[in-house]
């Protein structure tokens, strides 16, 4: 399988160059072709500038980026063959859906009725079929974003760059859009490149995901690696709240003098277990609730099933854990 | 028990008066400032259409209050047809040159300007208004007049010949800038661009930075990204800076007296009409000519699409 996109030691800085801010530092990225790629991070982590620049919005201050193989840090973006979903759409307001779906197509010179056809087979693709003549004001929050959708994919792009795409949906409809993104990926075969700071999202649909924080890639690898193994402290707070854990605490439970990550669902009460705190929070979560514990100094979260006797607020009690959830992690 | 509320004072019973029906409040503010635009603003426009439906009598110079259309008979006599085509000619000169020159200047300062560049721009734009209207106009006449600066800096560059050549052309040049139409032009160009670029920022600022991004992502060159996206998306801007510059134009009275070949322009005719001739219908027949001409341009723009993006 070949490389869709290479970053090679990629930054990206603004303001004056004594004292740049490293938007992008030095970021070394490889895409596998037909990957549903994911960039996670908190805001101002510079996973959207890395998405800039592979679309050609930001040019980087040093280092290369290569799309299949091709050197494209010198190339404008209207030359590149990559397409993107803006995070607020971006549909021109003054054309119907038909003609936006077609911009991309019209301005390569194709004629008016081959690219009205091409558009109309994407607006099927995304199930708007019958939406051609609507302006995008006309249309709701879902119904615009798979408009985005359909007038980068007419282009076939190689790679489609997807900007925090479900960001302005409801729950709802975002779950229903992840569901469809995903098989719409697959059916399609082109590598998707999606920014998100919602780790849920990047979990649930990216086969790889790159995790995001101050310009640097903190981790990088499949939803599963970065979920069970986090590799520091931020990767293991940010991918899923995890607890982490103070190397004193750690070696308290049995394991080196390192920090440590244990997920909330792996807790259970246990009257022998070895963290013993008082309960200081009790959140309803529907499938659950979330008890917090104070041990020690520190927050513990713990996710308990419905069904089970839950301990009252102030109470004293003691957690267990299987000795495999309990994971160390190799920096602080 | 005690009373949960305060005891009301009659501010209070009025404010929840208001709270209550906030139409009532909507039409007492509202209804001033109606009346204003109602009476004296196109009621004013309603008593002069109503005074071209008048005539004059020949002998005493008396206008006689009848129901008549003699005085628009009187209006398309071709002497008068000249003077109607050569303000449109003009007023549609001046606003094609004022978008133009205006556009770029506009582009910069919605794109680009900050800060303190953005506060510079509106004092560039804005200072020439702020000074007198004849003054302007009269420098103007003398930095055009065959003794100005132009004539000066033409002979010190040794440009006289372009200059000159420029004079010659049929139809537009003259003995001097001051005196011909194109001395004119660019009077009127100076005096109204502000009121063509203001609305042209203001919209153009409108246009989201993702949208240009979005066409370039697209694949579509910086030219025609702004052919299909910027220029229709700014186009009710232009619409509404050339109606301030095209009215402006065919109104005014007072640049063709001072600058160009006195040729008459509906301003004029409509301000001798009025003074010395003393023909008020006639008069207020020539000033209907401009807002006829208005309706049918705003609905030829309204035809072309110029609203779509509004």
């Amino acid at each position: 399988m070949s490389i869709a996109v290479e970053f090679r030691a990629v930054s990206r800085h603004f303001g004056p160059a004594s004292a740049p801010v490293r938007a992008v530092d030095a970021v070394d990225l490889t895409i596998a072709e037909g990957a549903f790629f994911a960039m996670l991070g908190p805001s101002g982590s510079g996973k959207t500038t890395c998405l800039r620049l592979i679309s050609g919005f930001e040019s980087p201050t040093a280092g290369e980026i290569c799309i299949f193989g091709e050197n494209v840090s010198n190339t404008p973006p209207h030359l590149r063959n990559v397409n993107t979903v803006f995070q607020d759409y971006a549909l021109f307001p003054h054309m119907n859906v038909r003609d936006n779906v077609a911009y991309g197509l019209m301005v390569k010179g194709m004629p008016r009725s081959q690219r009205y056809a091409k558009a109309e087979e994407m607006l099927a693709l995304v199930h708007l079929d019958a939406y051609g003549s609507r302006k995008p004001a006309q249309l709701s929050g879902g119904q615009r974003q798979r408009v985005a959708l359909a007038r980068a994919l007419v282009n076939e792009p190689r790679v489609l760059l997807l900007d925090e795409p479900l960001g302005a949906l409801d729950l709802k409809l975002r779950e229903a859009m992840q569901d469809e993104l995903k098989s719409l990926q697959q059916r399609l075969g082109i590598t998707f490149v999606f920014v998100t700071h919602d780790q849920h999202e990047a979990l649930s649909m990216a086969d790889s995901l790159a995790v995001f924080n101050e310009g640097k890639i903190a981790q990088i690898g499949t939803p599963a690696e970065i979920y069970n193994h986090p590799k520091s402290r931020f990767v293991a707070d940010f991918v899923g709240s995890s607890n982490v854990l103070p190397p004193a605490l750690t070696k308290q439970l049995g394991g080196p003098e390192k920090w440590a990550s244990l997920r909330p669902e792996s807790l259970r009460l246990d009257a022998t277990g070895p963290l013993r705190g008082t309960v200081t929070a009790i959140r309803y979560l529907g499938a659950g609730h979330r008890i917090t514990l104070t041990t020690h100094g520190t927050d513990i979260a713990a996710i308990l099933p419905a069904g089970h006797p839950l301990p009252e607020t102030g109470s004293t009690i003691a957690l267990g854990f299987d000795a495999t959830a309990l994971h160390i992690m190799d920096q602080a | 028990m005690t009373a949960i509320l305060p005891a009301k004072s009659v501010a209070d019973r009025l404010t929840t008066l208001f709270w209550r029906k906030p139409k009532l409040l909507l039409i007492l503010l509202i209804t001033p400032p109606l009346l204003w635009l109602g009476v004296v603003y196109l009621g004013s426009l309603a008593a002069l259409l109503m005074q071209s439906f008048y005539s004059i009598d020949e002998f005493s110079g008396m206008v006689i209050p009848e129901f008549t259309l003699k005085t628009y008979a009187e209006l398309l006599r071709p002497q008068n047809y000249d003077v109607i085509f050569r303000t449109l000619l003009m007023s549609a000169a001046v606003t094609l040159g004022c978008a133009i020159l205006g556009f770029p200047i506009a582009y910069y300062a919605a794109r680009f300007a900050r800060g303190r560049w953005k506060a510079v721009f509106y004092l560039g734009i804005m200072l020439p208004l702020w000074s007198s209207y004849l003054v302007k106009v009269y420098a103007w006449k003398l930095i055009l007049a065959k003794e100005g600066i132009i004539t000066w800096a033409a002979e010190a560059t040794h440009t006289s010949g372009i200059l000159n050549a420029i004079l010659s052309l049929p139809g537009i040049g003259g003995g001097s800038l001051s005196t011909s139409y194109i001395g004119m032009f660019l009077v009127f160009v100076y005096v109204w661009l502000p009121y063509m670029i203001l609305p042209m920022q203001a919209s153009l600022e409108r246009v989201p930075t993702s949208m240009l991004e979005a066409s370039a992502d697209l694949g579509a060159t910086r030219a025609q990204t702004f052919r299909t996206v910027i220029l229709p998306l700014a186009l009710p801007g232009v619409i509404a800076g050339s109606i301030f510059t095209f009215s402006l134009t065919m109104g005014d009275y007072i640049i063709p007296q001072i600058v160009g070949n006195s040729a008459n322009f509906i301003g004029m005719a409509v301000y001798q009409l009025q003074g010395t001739a003393g023909n008020i219908p006639l008069a207020a027949a020539f000033a209907v000519i401009p807002i006829l001409i208005m309706l049918v341009y705003l609905w030829i723009a309204k035809r072309m699409g110029a609203f779509d993006a509004l």
